[in-house]
């Protein structure tokens, strides 16, 4: 027994001992492939899990950085609301709630404005802190989605909202409900202006905030996995008595049934959405974002080739087997026709019919 | 939910007068007396209970299966009601009904839920709860409305829009959404009341309006109370506090400033009083309608903007 507690039980210790002192937070396990993360490899790589490429929720600061050129942005301050109108309260009042979201996050409310560029294209970006009370949409969030709007018009620039939400603040009341409209009047006053409006989904985008301005974008991003649609799988499994796929309501679910245009890593994220803006921006390519764009257009084109080939390649397997299907035919065809030309027709047609 | 519990001694008291009256039809002795007495009693016992509803019992008032539906005001106040089907991408969606019919002589578009009156029709309007094909062929109207130049009535009562699978995969979000916004484009007079209950974004989807109205006990909210309990409180149990707690009512709206008017119903609620019920909608709509046809275009979609843009600076 000697060496088992004398030599191997050292060893361990040595390898193992010290993760005791290591504080919790230095860690992360990746909740889909449950993978552990060292926080700085996290940090580095866009909180992606360096395994599986799981993409893990971010901080609306850290996100800014990663989208802004050169992760330089400005901030806009929260127009003043009458908060808690109703005077609201469930087990414990909604202002109390408020200040408490507000402490633990440095947040006035679940919205940051903030203004830069991206591929040298100005942009003003709306967008959801879900660590505030989940993201959710009540009158402080609605007015900040018209502020930043207005800010869009005032300044030509292109209007990117990022929702992040469960959906409307329901101690809010009918005045959550009345944000639909009002953030869809602001939508409303940027697309008036001809300026693009770009929406990137993230998770989760539900309920309410999902049936207003986030389903009115010109073009709609997705961040893989991300959970997005209108009622909660729960409350559709209990509706409907059955089982719901795995990846219902998912980022990429949704860019199947036809709701998003593009399903976009959060590495890529910069590089697309300079590409999207400049082009709906810049038709000419002639701007100075323009010029700058076209040194960096052959980047992003090559980078973007595999990506492009890789989605590319999923939505084409149905239609690569049609294709092949339909040769199939069409060789039977000729090959039956040099056969026996009048009795081929048929079974050849038939084929053609099927695929 | 044809009974209302705090309605039992009422409905009670309601019985035995009609078995006397059934009495008295055939015996010689004289019971009008004691009949008078007795009704007088329970209009007493009706305006008790109906000049302190809690929110709770407004929410219970507002489902009342009695209540009129959409349909009852259709064949009521519409001439040459002309429904319109489809969403020309899909499907036919029964539970939200649509078309084109006269209204006091004047052409018009009319939508709403419809949540039927049985098993069988329930089933037919799915419980009144919108699928995308619903709110795409609001839009389709909507469109349609604005092309004639014709104004546009939307009658709300849904629990909201259907929780499906399939419901998500064609994008009952996006539909819901551009409902929305097509109610925020359309250059025509629009007119909303809440006649039952305004269930959320499925109801808010077609109440995008000019002038928005509700019956003195609907409701109109961002949330069920039942739903809202069990999130907030974590249990059903707390409904009735719920529905206190959301200001879910016709008066606390209006405090609000969220809707324009208040359409009153007759001391017992629409479920008892149909007939006068809709006679006072018809009243609203048709000075509404007076105010509204004047405007143009411009001022219409401004001021509806303004209106909207409003809530909540306004308190």
């Amino acid at each position: 027994m000697n060496w088992l507690t004398d030599i191997i039980r050292p060893r361990i210790r040595s390898i193992v001992g010290d993760q005791k002192e290591v504080p919790d937070n230095l860690w992360h396990k990746c909740p889909s492939c449950e993978g552990m993360l060292f926080h700085r490899d996290l940090q580095d790589n866009m909180n992606v899990c360096t395994h599986c490429g799981h993409h893990l929720r971010i901080t609306v600061k850290e996100r800014l950085a990663i989208m802004f050129d050169d992760g330089r942005y400005e901030t806009i301050d929260l127009p003043k609301v009458a908060y808690d109108p109703l005077k609201f309260k469930d087990r414990k009042k909604y202002s109390d709630r408020l200040k408490d979201s507000q402490n633990k996050t440095g947040l006035k409310d679940a919205m940051t404005i903030a203004k830069g560029t991206i591929g040298g294209q100005n942009v003003v970006i709306a967008a959801f802190n879900f660590s505030f009370m989940g993201g959710s949409m009540g009158a402080g969030v609605g007015e900040a989605i018209v502020r930043a709007a207005k800010e869009a018009v005032k300044t030509k620039s292109a209007f990117i909202t990022i929702p992040a939400s469960g959906g409307a603040r329901m101690q809010e009341g009918m005045l959550s409900l009345v944000q639909m409209p009002r953030s869809i009047i602001a939508v409303e006053m940027v697309k008036e202006e001809g300026l693009p409006y770009i929406v990137l989904l993230t998770d989760p985008t539900t309920g309410g905030v999902s049936a207003s301005f986030a389903m009115l974008g010109d073009i709609h991003l997705a961040e893989p996995g991300s959970t997005i649609g209108f009622a909660g799988r729960r409350v559709i499994e209990e509706t409907v008595r059955e089982t719901l796929p795995d990846d219902f309501q998912t980022a990429e679910y949704l860019q199947e049934h036809g709701i998003v245009d593009v399903v976009v890593k959060r590495a890529d994220l910069r590089e697309t959405l300079g590409r999207m803006l400049n082009l709906l921006m810049d038709p000419q390519g002639d701007s100075a974002g323009g010029t700058k764009k076209k040194g960096s257009n052959a980047k992003v084109n090559g980078k973007a080739a595999p990506a492009k080939t890789s989605s590319g390649g999923k939505n084409k397997s149905p239609a690569a087997k049609a294709t092949k299907q339909i040769q199939a035919a069409q060789s039977a065809a000729k090959s039956a026709k040099k056969n026996k030309k009048k009795s081929a027709k048929k079974p050849a047609a038939k084929k053609v019919a099927k695929a | 939910m044809s009974q209302l519990d705090f309605e039992k001694p009422i409905l009670e008291l309601e019985a035995k007068i009609a078995e006397l009256h059934h009495v008295s039809g055939d015996s010689a002795v004289n019971i009008a007396d004691e009949i008078t007495r007795m009704q007088t009693k329970a209009s007493r016992l009706l305006q008790q209970a109906y000049s302190k509803l809690t929110p709770a019992q407004k929410v219970q008032i507002a489902r009342h299966q009695q209540r009129p539906h959409f349909c009852d005001y259709i064949s009521a106040l519409i001439e040459d009601f002309t429904p319109l089907a489809g969403d020309r991408n899909f499907a036919e969606d029964h539970a939200l009904i649509g078309g084109l019919g006269r209204f006091q002589g004047q052409s018009c578009i009319i939508m709403g839920q419809e949540k039927g009156h049985d098993t069988q029709s329930r089933i037919k309007h799915n419980f009144g709860m919108a699928r995308p094909e619903g709110y795409r062929k609001a839009q389709r109207l909507m469109k349609m409305a604005s092309q004639f130049q014709l104004p546009i009535i939307t009658l709300v009562d849904t629990a909201g829009a259907y929780p499906g699978m399939g419901a998500e995969e064609r994008g009952q979000s996006e539909a819901i959404a551009k409902s929305i916004e097509t109610c925020l484009r359309t250059d025509v007079p629009i007119i909303t009341v809440i006649i039952g209950e305004g269930g959320s974004g499925g109801a808010i989807a077609i109440a995008v309006a000019d002038r928005i109205y509700m019956l003195e006990h609907s409701i109109y909210s961002v949330i069920s109370p039942e739903g809202c309990a069990s999130i907030l409180w974590r249990s059903g149990d707390y409904a009735k506090d719920a529905a206190t707690a959301l200001k879910l009512t016709a008066q606390d709206l209006k405090q609000l400033k969220l809707i324009d008017g208040i359409i009153p119903e007759p001391t017992g609620g629409a479920h008892r009083y149909q007939e006068e019920t809709i006679h006072n909608v018809e009243r609203t709509i048709q000075k509404a309608m007076k105010d509204l046809m004047p405007w143009d275009k411009e001022k219409l979609l401004k001021s509806r903007r303004e209106k909207f843009l409003a809530f909540g600076r306004n308190i």
